[in-house]
Order: structure tokens, then sequence, then C-alpha cells
């Protein structure tokens, strides 16, 4: 169940990732957090309980939003743009809980 | 004369902006920094790539003043040096140490305006980790920039002018909005009639918003306290208190802020003198009624220095910029200067009586639950805080950050600090200003560990 709902931008061009290895379509102008949330309700797992998280401030200060790409590389979801083919993992850190 | 290093503003906001354009007209050319993608800030934030909505559609009141503001830096062009999507993450001397798809580069400058703006202040809540909730002003965010709503049936809680605004936004573009959750009584309000002969427009405006949110069918509810967020690994409903009974809303989605706090960073690296402010209850940087820091070449303009808003954040970027070209040794409008200041004292005691009328909730730092997450980044709960409080005999925040991890975090203490503050004042019966100030250490945003130098960075170290 998505947590974010599109209202505008629902015909601009589309962009392929995947979530978890799960094929996604996002929007051209979709920042990362958009693009997954539109699909999903979580970004990650916290490291300490596991326990899912979605980002807070949007703003790059809380630094909630962090997310994982499947070559090892982190980002911040909410000020990085959505890019052709990114595979973004929300799994890891899950076992620690 | 040899050449001087150009001034560096941090910011491009509506503070910034204003700077760099009093600096362009007196000849300079200033590097601009800025993390966002376009200029604007926060509050004029653009859409990444045109989503067919207009500045009207996206801005509402505000269009024109962000239309203006961001047309104006565009006409810059090359006068300035802008460098978007640049993250700053240490000060020294005259030397800023700026990330850019990661790479780092050092910037040497002379003459330093920070305009760094603020982030919603917040204190924690049961739940408010829950996918679905975000603070207000990143609801806001998500609308204005994104075109997204946070939830299909959404709850807005906490205190300050954003509270209604983001409720009324979000009613607007058509989502269901289930409550406006206050947590400020009906006895604060009357400070908006002292608000209303200094600005008669803002204030009106908002009394029209929370009345016709009220006439939409979303219970506006004064005077909350005990906000509880619910949910399984989302959010599902919010739970609060009034006059000793307990309600229970059902929501997907929830916009949480009480007010705004300062990102003052980067004024401390910059070796600025901090004092405490009762108002805004957070230690901030000195300065005087032009902008100018303790510290001579630095200059605050705009919310980064104290919450003012954005209107005041314009004037000040361009008071503050008529200081460094008066420091400078250029022709710096007094006559202007002298109607700036003016200005800013009649914004600043609007923005009093508005701060009046969203009082911070003072009493939410002894009532945290201990089994509430103080810490989000590394899920360090008020009771352990507390603990380590009795157990070391805690009285400033430092310590209780050297202690719990309180602050040291990838937020570094944005998210946390004023929530350790305070609950550190209730429990050893300090006053909020008397528990110290989160020093800020760089670097003061998450960098890369694989971060790389730049040509330009080895040529200028001498370490290399």
């Amino acid at each position: 169940m998505p947590l974010l709902h599109r209202l505008v931008r629902t015909d601009s061009a589309v962009i392929f990732f995947t979530i978890d290895g799960v094929p996604c379509e996002g929007r051209a102008g979709d920042t990362v957090l958009t693009a997954v949330l539109c699909h999903t309700d979580r970004l990650r797992h916290s490291e300490f309980s596991g326990e899912p998280r979605a980002g807070f401030c949007q703003m790059g200060a809380c630094q909630d939003c962090w997310v994982q790409l499947a070559s090892g590389e982190r980002l911040r979801a909410c000020t990085t743009p959505l890019a052709e083919g990114m595979h973004i993992v929300t799994t890891r850190g899950r076992s620690h809980g | 004369m040899a050449e001087r290093a150009p001034p560096l503003i941090v910011g491009a906001g509506p503070a910034g902006i204003r700077a760099a354009m009093t600096l362009v007209a007196a000849g300079l050319r200033p590097i601009v920094i800025d993390e966002g993608y376009a200029c604007g800030g926060q509050i004029y934030r653009q859409p990444l790539s045109p989503d067919g909505r207009d500045a009207q559609a996206r801005y509402g009141s505000e269009a024109a003043k962000a239309t203006r503001l961001q047309r104006d830096f565009a006409a810059l062009g090359a006068q300035v040096d802008y460098r978007p999507n640049t993250l700053l993450w240490n000060l020294r001397d005259a030397s800023a140490d700026s990330l850019r798809d990661g790479v780092s580069q050092r910037i040497l400058h002379d003459g330093l305006i920070l305009a760094t703006g603020a982030t919603d202040r917040v204190l924690p809540l049961p739940g408010w980790t829950l996918p679905g909730v975000f603070t207000l002003g990143g609801a806001q965010i998500a609308l204005k920039a994104q075109g997204c709503a946070i939830g299909k049936r959404v709850v807005f809680a906490g205190s300050g002018p954003l509270l209604y605004l983001v409720a009324w936004q979000y009613m607007k573009a058509g989502v269901e909005v289930a409550a406006v959750l206050d947590a400020a009584p009906l006895s604060a309000k009357l400070h908006l009639l002292r608000a209303l002969p200094l600005a008669p427009d803002i204030v009106l405006r908002g009394l029209r918003m929370a009345a016709e949110l009220a006439l939409h069918g979303t219970q506006v509810q004064l005077g909350v306290s005990g906000l509880r967020i619910e949910g399984e690994g989302r959010v599902a409903r919010i739970v609060y208190q009034t006059g000793g009974r307990r309600h229970a809303i059902a929501c997907d989605g929830i916009g949480y802020g009480l007010n705004l706090r300062s990102e003052t960073q980067a004024a401390d690296l910059a070796g600025c003198a901090f004092r405490f402010d009762p108002r805004d209850r957070a230690h901030l940087p000195v300065r005087d009624s032009s902008g100018r820091s303790s510290v001579a070449g630095v200059y605050l303009a705009g919310d980064g220095a104290r919450i003012a808003g954005a209107d005041a954040a314009e004037l000040a970027g361009e008071r503050a910029a008529l200081a460094l070209l008066e420091d400078r040794g250029l022709p710096h409008a007094p006559a202007r200067a002298a109607s700036l200041e003016r200005r800013l004292v009649r914004i600043g005691r609007l923005r009093d009586a508005l701060e009046a009328a969203f009082p911070f909730p003072a009493h939410w730092g002894a009532d945290i639950a201990d089994d509430t997450l103080l810490c989000r980044c590394e899920d360090i709960s008020a009771g352990d805080a507390r603990r380590a409080i009795g157990h070391f005999s805690l009285t400033d925040v430092n310590r209780l950050k050297a202690v719990t991890r309180i602050g040291m975090g990838r937020c570094q203490g944005r998210m946390c600090g004023a929530a350790a503050a305070e609950l550190l004042a209730a429990q050893t019966g300090r006053d909020i200003g008397a528990v110290g100030r989160l020093r800020a250490q760089a670097p003061i945003k998450p960098i890369p560990l694989a971060m790389s130098l730049s040509v330009d960075e080895r040529q200028h170290d001498p370490a290399h």
C-alpha cells in the first residue's frame, strides 16, 4: 500500500526502477522518496530496532530517508532525483531487529 | 589593489537571493552554494520538472513573491557563481568545504553570509517514527514540490502558523483533512489581536483558513495534549486529549510540527558567539541590527539566525549584504539600510505576537513517556536519556550527548536537540536556557566516506 498519493504529473515520462527486485514505474520529476513511497510504505528499516522508516522532514535535515541501492551506495531519498534503472533495497537492517 | 576572494553566500532562499542581488549590484560576483536543485529555499521550493501547475496553484497567496524572487535570481545569470546541489559540511577561517556529486571542494572566500534557513521544530511523540508521519514542512514539500499528498485522510497537529496553512493547502488540493489539532489554547489566540494592526492581511488570511477548514468539515481542535500516533507498521490513527478526555481519529497521514527552528550549525563552525533566545527557546548566533555576527566578515540573515519568516528574510538578506559592502569599503546605501532595519523591527513585532499565539508547549518536554524514542537516528528513548541524566548527574546537553549519543546521529541533533534540552531542563529543574547548547561539529551533514577531493582543492591545500 503506497504512502504517498500522486495528484499531478500522472502522465509525465515513465522512469523504470526496482524496489527489492520488483520492477516499478516512477515519473519524471520524482525524487527517490516520492517514487518509492508511491509504491510502498517504507524506505528502509532502522538498523537498531528493525522498524520501518519512510522519511520525515523531506528537506534534507533529518536524514531519516536514507535508502540503499543494490550496489551498496546510500543516498538521501528526499533530495535525490529518481534515475532510470535504480535498484533500491528497503529490506536491509531488518534482520538486526 | 590585490584581487580579493569573492564573498560566499550559503543558502539560496529568500535571504540568500536578496543578498546575492545586492552584492551583484555593487559589482561583486558572489559564490552561492545551496543544497537545493533550484533556488527558492524551502518556502518557495520549485519542482524538479514542470508539473503542469502554475505559481498560483503551487504557492497560493505567496505566488507573486515566489515568482519575483525566482525570476530575479535567474536574471543574475553568470553574475553569480551559483552552485546548486551543493552541501556545506565544514567552515574554517576563510574557507568552506562543500560537497557536490560526491566531490569535496574547498571554497576560499572573503566575507560570508549565512542564510541557512530553518526546519520544523519537533518534540518526540509516541509513534512519531511510523511511516506516514511527516513534519508540517515535509507534508507541504510533498504537495508543493512533488505534487503528492501524504495520505488520503490526513491530520495536522502541533502549533504554529504553518499548521493551518498546510492543512488549508491540502484541503484546497482535494485531500480529506480530518482534523487540525492545535496545542495552543484559545486564550493564546488573543495575541492575534496584537498582530492584527501590524499585518491585518496575514492575520485575517489565517483566520479565514481556519474558518474554511471548519466549514469543510475539518475538526479544528485547540488546546490538545497527550498526542500519540498509533498503527502497525504505518499510521492508522492519532490519539489526543482535550479537557481531560481522550479522543482518537483514524487517518493515514500526519503532518506535525511546533513552529520552526533555526539552522545554526554553520554559524557555530564559523565561530559566532551564541546567546539564549527566550522566545525561540534556543541558543542563537548573536547579531546586530545589520546582520553582523560576532566574527568579522561573517553575516547572518533570515530564519537561520532567528525565526522571522520569508518576508523578513528577504529584507535581512539585503541588509546583511549592505553591511558586507560597507565593511569592504564599497558604496553601501545607508538610507536604504536604515529603511530595511525599520521594516525588520516591524516584522519582528508581528512575529513576537504570532509566536505568542502559537506558544511552544513547554510542559511536553516533561511529559514525554520513557518508552518514546527521543533520537530517531539511533533509537535512543527518553527513558535512556533520563536514566543517564540521573546516573551521571548531568546538567549540560553536550555531556548528555557524550554519554547517550543523543544528538550525535546522522541528523546531528536537528530533530532531537530541542527535546533533549527540554527533557534535561525538566528533570534537573533548570531553566531551558541554562542547560547549554549542542555544539556543531564538522561534518555538519553526513558525507560519504568515499568522497574524493577535487583537483582544485588538491592544488590549493598546502597539505598536499
